[in-house]
């Protein structure tokens, strides 16, 4: 690991949603370590600054990285704004990943809230990959709007896959959307899963992930299969700044994917 | 081919029900298919029924000048649709169209209004399940109208 920024060119961009862009990243020379679903990179845009930003593909190496971003200010609008065969500078992995291992033999919870499917999408890519260790798949995943849904080519594929249970909500429709309406807590829980035995992974806005696990919990889920990913204001990604700290947790090192049991009553905490 | 009283044990908001007061509930209701776009209820109308999804999916919705129909929620199987045939003035707040063909049990209102007047322990068991189901919704609107997922918010 390095806090160096290493040289990537932008390999290739996608326009995912108005103001959110996927870019694939590849190294000048040999590249960073491979990297697990959930962990994060820190983005340099030259001249402008830099942003903590979960993988959302291309895990193992020599594939190029992928990381999805909105331009919610000025870090991310000019990472937005680079073209193909710009330059960014890309330091990591960092942070705790995804227990996916612990999910294995078990049926598996996605929730995820609008950018936040795509810190799990690499989850997902795992799970199918090796389908075979796990037990069944379910995504709840709820956005603002249908203009605001990510990835809908691969949402569309995995709705047609059988071994998936695509649940998507939108909370507020357009005349043309034929889907659900309503927050993400209406499909919880999936009703392919048993809870009991599930393991849950949730990334999106915090109150959103409040009110999901809450759910979760209802439904049997116990707080110790329930992880969520948090997101705080990482600068230097390796505990030592002080800037994500939530209390005696570091974000960037100690997260930003916590057990819920570890973070629940830390989130309810106004002073944090 | 199930009867009514069976069918509500799989409810989920009245399967905790005495099979009795299920039965008593089913007294009012009788099943009906409705197809795409088929209006359940109307805003303005008296609210003399509710329904129960069985299959299908309706949408919520209230009319907006310059926005047309929008859509509030959509409920699906297992789902209550109604609640204004409970409390007075008894009339129906928003309008609910079928969004695919949709399975459902229609309940008169009326009948069971009466019921629970005559039966209060029926009577308190309903609003029990019915409160449960406004409460539910009140904070599902409450979480769609913190609007989480504005770009403003950061995440």
């Amino acid at each position: 690991m390095t806090l160096a920024p290493l040289p990537h060119r932008i390999a290739a961009r996608r326009q995912e949603t108005g103001d959110v862009w996927t870019l694939a990243l590849e190294p000048e020379g040999p590249g960073l370590p491979a990297f697990a679903p959930g962990q994060f990179a820190m983005l340099h845009a030259f001249g402008a600054g830099e942003v903590p930003i979960s993988i959302s593909a291309g895990l193992e190496r020599p594939a190029p990285l992928h990381h999805t971003v909105r331009a919610a200010g000025t870090v991310t609008s000019a990472l937005c704004d680079l073209r193909e065969g710009a330059y960014v500078g890309v330091r990591g992995p960092y942070g705790r990943a995804w227990p996916v291992a612990e999910a294995e033999g078990r049926d598996v919870v996605i929730v995820a809230g609008g950018i936040g499917l795509a810190p799990l999408r690499p989850v997902i890519h795992h799970v199918l990959a090796h389908r075979e260790r796990f037990g069944r798949l379910a995504l709840a995943y709820g956005s603002r709007s249908p203009a605001d849904l990510l990835f809908r080519d691969e949402l569309a594929a995995w709705r047609a896959r059988p071994d998936i249970d695509v649940a998507v909500t939108v909370d507020r429709a357009t005349p043309a959307w034929r889907g659900r309406v309503g927050v993400v807590t209406t499909v919880l829980p999936p009703p392919a899963v048993d809870p009991a035995g599930a393991v849950a992974f949730l990334c999106g806005p915090e109150v959103m992930m409040r009110f999901a696990a809450a759910a979760l919990r209802d439904a049997g889920l116990p707080g110790t299969a329930i992880h969520v990913s948090l997101e705080r204001n990482m600068v230097c990604a390796v505990g030592h700044c002080g800037h994500c700290q939530l209390r005696e947790l570091f974000v960037c090192k100690d997260g930003p994917v916590f057990c819920h049991d570890e973070v629940a009553a830390l989130l309810r905490r106004r002073e944090l | 081919m199930r009867t009514i009283a069976e069918l509500l044990a799989d409810v989920p908001v009245l399967a905790d029900l005495p099979p009795e007061q299920r039965a008593t509930i089913a007294g009012c209701g009788h099943l009906a298919v409705f197809e795409r776009d088929a209006w359940l209820l109307r805003e303005g109308d008296p609210a003399d029924r509710f329904y129960v999804i069985r299959e299908g999916a309706v949408a919520i919705e209230t009319f907006a000048p310059q926005r047309g129909a929008v859509t509030l929620q959509t409920l699906h199987a297992g789902d209550v649709v109604g609640w204004s045939w409970l409390v007075a003035p008894y009339r129906t707040a928003h309008d609910a169209r079928a969004v695919e063909r949709t399975h459902a049990i229609v309940f008169d209102g009326a009948c069971l209004r009466d019921k629970c007047d005559r039966d209060p322990a029926l009577g308190y068991a309903v609003l029990q399940r019915f409160a449960a189901v406004i409460v539910e919704r009140l904070q599902r609107t409450r979480l769609q109208v913190l609007d989480l997922y504005d770009p403003a918010s950061g995440t």
